[in-house]
Formats: structure tokens, sequence, C-alpha cells
């Protein structure tokens, strides 16, 4: 590598081609691509940087992102370790003690509910539950989206054309009435079975976005010189496009997380969600509705699961600048 | 342009016909309307045979979507399962409350929202900018029922502890007053506010983005360099162009409204189409849900279609063949 292969190339245009390759993907090395004099490159002190470095020092620089991150690390962390953070079990019952303000005796920080029970405890088992049903659905639906999409987005032909109906038909339909009537339907109260509904209604935006990466993509140079050296379709699709939809996969996945532990709540709270005695923050502000003077009820569970909402909005704004400029945000 | 909206109209019927099947399909699948009626012991076997029969729950799926889609056309809708009672006076009640107040909510929200967004784009950065950035990402991330929630504390114990009453918490009516009344309006206030404030975010987001992109155009460059008074630039010039977004946002957000009907009545008690469909549901009414889903998607549909014509009408450049 002591050649230099382009040496007429102005300084200016070499560091636009470092910037440029680096957002090829992976396994695009400028300097052996012949395109940049690797000795002048050490002169500058410019060091290759991975897309990946540049989109993590993008990342750690978005305040907001940051501040998200500390919040949802501090809240999922809670609901982790629920069982050694929370003074309480979330079904010991107390009849001495009920309804009582939040108060520092007994830690009772978050008061207690109408049958006794720590409410502090309640709600930290209820974002053990949120996080679960938030995660499953995230990787669960992305699985799938990433799965369908890739294939839709890459062989074309009827498969895409049933991906595109399907994804329609989503558009046009009610969604949280759909989701209501296959959770009073199929749900039965239990959390599994309404994370799989969620997933089974979640992933089709994601395939959306995947798919549209794929069709763009499978046109590139560098996938034809990949068929040329014999690679097959799946090695094509899963080794050289894959890793370059990473980005937008990502932040989908992230806000799709956010989604979902709303629309559990929302469906906890209706009623068709997860049933009790398992403690759901939508069921645990659904249960103040019956004592109004008890404010402690609704607003501490409500807090945590706003918090928890726009610190997902944060990360994944900031995840979106670093990785993918074309997403939208969760909606409540 | 008509031709181009009849295609689309047209197209929108095998969308349904598929979707309303598919639904169909599934909620009979995994509803059974007779559960109670085989654990009642007071039922023989011969009743239950013949109810089977009279409403062709022995007949397969398909042969019963067919006699569904002949009770939708010829009986309005068709009767409930439940109730015997037919659906559609029920739906056109429920409609027109739910109508009345997700209207005024629009309206208020759009108001503000884009009074808002001109604001904030005009002064970009400023202390007004900020605060309203901040307070939209608030409402973004804010959970509608927990906001519906807090409000409707919030005036019970207002009136538990002054004996004022500004708004009521709950029901659509006190008896002896009518549709356009003070106290419907008292009933309707607290739900039309959080639906306002869900959708306000909404619009004063994106207000603020579409009048910063027509901000920075050449054209407005131009009417400025012309000399024409600042006012009239913002108003003749961007703020015209910069409400095309907002006109199919606002066509396209009716159905999370739909989804915040559904929680706002749940939560108020309104006599509204989301009550009706969270009773129904819970009473797994399969024929009164199915109804519901058909109407709601139907608008649903027209709201789509209605986008779309909007978009080509307020955009000359765009043209659809």
């Amino acid at each position: 590598m002591t050649e230099p292969t382009t040496p007429d190339t102005p300084l200016h245009l070499q560091k636009h081609l470092i910037d440029q390759a680096s957002t090829l993907g992976d396994g695009f090395d400028p300097a052996l691509s012949g395109l940049v004099d690797p000795t002048v490159d050490a002169g500058l002190e410019l060091q290759a940087r991975s897309q990946w470095s540049y989109a993590r020092s993008r990342f750690l620089r978005h305040r907001l992102a940051m501040i998200g991150l500390v919040v949802l690390v501090i809240i999922f962390g809670a609901g982790i370790f629920a069982n050694l953070i929370a003074p309480y079990s979330f079904e010991e019952i107390d009849l001495t003690n009920v309804l009582q303000a939040p108060t520092t005796t007994a830690h009772h920080f978050f008061g207690t509910d109408e049958i006794g029970r720590d409410y502090l405890s309640r709600v930290i088992y209820g974002i053990r539950t949120s996080l679960e049903v938030g995660v499953f659905v995230g990787f669960a639906s992305t699985l799938i989206g990433v799965f369908v999409g890739s294939i839709s987005g890459y062989y074309g032909g009827w498969i895409d054309n049933i991906l595109m109906r399907i994804t329609d038909l989503v558009l046009t339909l009610p969604a949280l009435a759909i989701l209501l009537t296959a959770a009073a339907l199929l749900g039965q109260g239990s959390q599994w079975r309404v994370s799989i509904i969620l997933a089974l209604f979640y992933w089709t935006t994601l395939a959306r976005i995947v798919r549209g990466v794929f069709l763009s993509l499978r046109e590139k140079e560098y996938v034809e010189a990949a068929k040329a050296a014999g690679s097959g379709d799946l090695r094509i699709m899963f080794r050289h496009i894959l890793p370059n939809t990473l980005g937008p996969i990502v932040v989908s996945a992230s806000l799709t997380v956010g989604a979902a532990i709303i629309l559990e709540a929302v469906l906890s709270f209706l009623g068709f969600g997860i049933k009790p005695p398992i403690p759901s923050l939508g069921s645990l502000i659904a249960s103040g509705q019956q004592f109004p003077q008890k404010w402690w009820i609704t607003v501490f569970p409500g807090l945590v699961l706003l918090s928890i909402v726009m610190a997902i909005n944060f990360v994944g704004d900031g995840l979106r600048d670093a990785l993918d400029p074309q997403q939208r945000r969760v909606r409540a | 342009m008509l031709t181009y909206i009849t295609r689309r109209a047209l197209y929108s019927i095998p969308v349904l016909i598929i979707s309303t099947f598919l639904i169909f399909s599934f909620v009979s699948l995994a509803g059974d309307p007779t559960a109670n009626i085989r654990q009642n012991p007071q039922f023989s076997v011969i009743t239950y045979r013949n109810l089977q029969h009279r409403y062709h729950l022995d007949r397969s799926i398909p042969v019963r979507y067919g006699y569904w889609v002949q009770d939708v056309v010829t009986h309005k809708l068709g009767t409930s399962l439940v109730t015997s009672q037919p659906i559609w006076p029920d739906i056109k009640r429920t409609v027109g409350h739910t109508a009345q107040f997700i209207i005024l909510a629009e309206v208020l929200a759009m108001i503000l929202g884009i009074t808002v967004g001109i604001f904030s784009a005009i002064r970009q950065y400023s202390v007004f900018d900020y605060t309203f950035t901040s307070l939209s990402f608030l409402g973004y991330a804010m959970p509608t029922f927990w906001l519906a929630l807090l409000l409707q504390i919030l005036f019970v114990n207002i009136y538990l502890k002054w004996n004022v009453r500004i708004f009521y918490t709950s029901g659509l009516n006190n008896p002896g007053h009518g549709t356009w009344s003070w106290d419907r309006l008292q009933h309707i206030g607290l739900p039309v506010i959080t639906l306002t404030v869900i959708s306000f975010a909404l619009y004063s987001r994106y207000m603020r983005a579409s009048m910063l992109d027509v901000i920075n155009t050449d054209y407005v460059r131009t009417a400025r360099a012309k000399g024409l008074p600042e006012t009239k630039v913002i108003m003749r010039h961007v703020f015209r162009n910069a409400l095309i977004p907002i006109a199919t946002i606002a066509a396209l957000n009716f159905g999370s409204l739909i989804g915040g009907a559904i929680i706002t009545e749940s939560i108020f008690g309104l006599d509204g189409m989301g009550y009706y469909f969270i009773q129904k549901l819970g009473q797994l009414d399969i024929y009164a849900v199915m109804a519901w889903l058909l109407v709601t998607s139907v608008v649903i549909i027209l709201f789509n279609l209605l986008a779309d014509i909007l978009y080509g009408y307020l955009d000359p450049r765009i043209r659809y063949d």
C-alpha cells in the first residue's frame, strides 16, 4: 500500500470521499479502494472512523436523548430489579392501612391502595410488566417486520403485493378498535397473549420501512458485485443489504417499544388488557377512577408512564438524528 | 380529477369487503355469542339448535358473512344478537353525540395549533417558541386516558371542595336539557379539552415546521424584496401555502380521533360511539361490533379520500392521472 494510486486528487475532495465512503457501510475501506492516498491520509492525521462511531458520537451529543436514556435506565432498572427494590410484594394486603396518602412511615412513599397494598411496589411491578410487554413487542415485531420486509423488498412480486395490501388494510381500519376487539376475544387478560396481539399488529410499519430500503439498495452496484462473485440470495440479503437497513430498524424498534407500552396501558385501562392481580400501569391508573379524592392512585403510575413515553421519544429522536433522518415519533 | 376520485372510490370497495370479511371471520371464530345461552340450564338443546338455525350460526363462515352483508344492506346494519334490537338507531344516536364534541375539539385544536404554529415559526427560538415546543412534546407523549382521568379527578374535587360546578364529569345531559344547551357544553367540556390538548400538540408542531419550510423559499424572499409589509408577506404568501400539509394531516388524523373518542367517552360516560363500542365489545355482541367497525372504516376511507382530493385542490401542481 505504498504507491499512491491517485496522487492528483485534491485534499478536500479526498476528505469528502472518506465521508462518502463511510456512509457506504460495512467492509468499505477508502484507503483500500484506491480512491485516497493513504500517505496523505496519514499526514492529515485523519482517522478512518466507521459509520457506527459517527453515529455514536452524534447520539452522545444529543442532549435530550441522553436525558431520556438516563430516565429510561432509572425507570427500567427499577422494573428489572423490582424484587430487590420494591419495599413490599405487589400483592401483600394490609387491611389496617387502606388508602393511605403518601407518607414516609413504613416506606409507603406512594401511599397504599384500597386493600392496603403498598402502591410504590405495585407501580414498580407495573413498570416490570410494561417493560416485558414493550421489549417483547419491540423484539417480535422487529423480527417479523425485518423478515417480511426484506423478502418482499428483495423479491418483489406477489409477496410484495400481499404485504402492501395488508398494510393498506391496517391503515383503513380504526387501529385502537381492532386491537380492542382482538384483545377482548383472544387476550383473556394474559400478559403474553396481549403482547402477541400487539406484536402481530405492529410489524407492518417496520416491514414497510425495511421493504423501502431493500427496494433501493438491491439496485446498488455492490449488490451486483456480490451477485457476480457468486453470492446466494440469502447471503446478499442478510450479509450485504441488511446491515445497511440497521439504522431505520433500530429507530423503529425503539419507538415500537414506546408505542407498545402505551397501547398495553390503554388496553388494560379499558379492561381488555392484563387482568389483576398482576399490576400494569394501565390498570393501576384505571383503579384511580373509583377514588377521585385519592389523587396518588392516578397520579403516580401516570407520571411514570408519561416519563417512559417521553424518554423513549427523546431517545428515538436522538437515534433518528444519529442514524436515520426520515422517521416519525410515537403518538399516544 | 373526477376519474381519479371515481377510481379511488371504486378501489376502496374491495378493500372494504376484504377487511370486513377478515374481521367477520376472526370475530365469528373467536367469539361465540351463544356461550351464555349454553350455560343457562333453562334452555333446552332444541331451543338452542333453533336459535342457532334462526341466526345461521350453524352455517359456514362465508355463508354467515353473506347473510350479514344481506342484513347490513337490507336492514340498516342488522339486528343485535344480544338484545335483538335494531343496530341502526343506536349508531345514529351515538355518532351524532360523538360528532358534536369531536368537531368542537378539532376546530379548537386547529385554531389554537395553527395560531401557535405561526407565531412559533415567525419568532423561531424565542421564549414563546421554546415554551410551546416543550408543551407540545408533553402533549405528544401524554397518554390520552391519563389526561382525561386527571381532568375528571380535578373537577370532581373542585365540586366537592367548593361546591362549584364548572364542568360535569360524567354523562351527556341533565334531564330536561337538549343537544344545543349550556348544560350540554358543561358535560362535553372535559372530553373536548382532552382531545383538544392531544390534537393541539400535533397541529402546532406541523404548522411550525410547515411555516419554516415556506419562509425559506425564494418567492417569499422576492415578496420581501419588492417591499411588501411583513404582515402581508406572512399572511398572504407564507401562511396560505403552509396550510396545505395541515389540511391533509387533519383529514388523516381522523383515525386517531376515533381512538380518542373511545377513551374519553368511556371515562366520562358519554353516550357516544366509543362508549357504545366498548359496551358492545364487553357483551361480545358480534353484529353490533361489526356494524360499528364497518361504519368507522367507511368514514376513515372517506377521510383518506378527502385528504387526497384536498391536497390536489390546494396545490394545483399535483396532478392525478
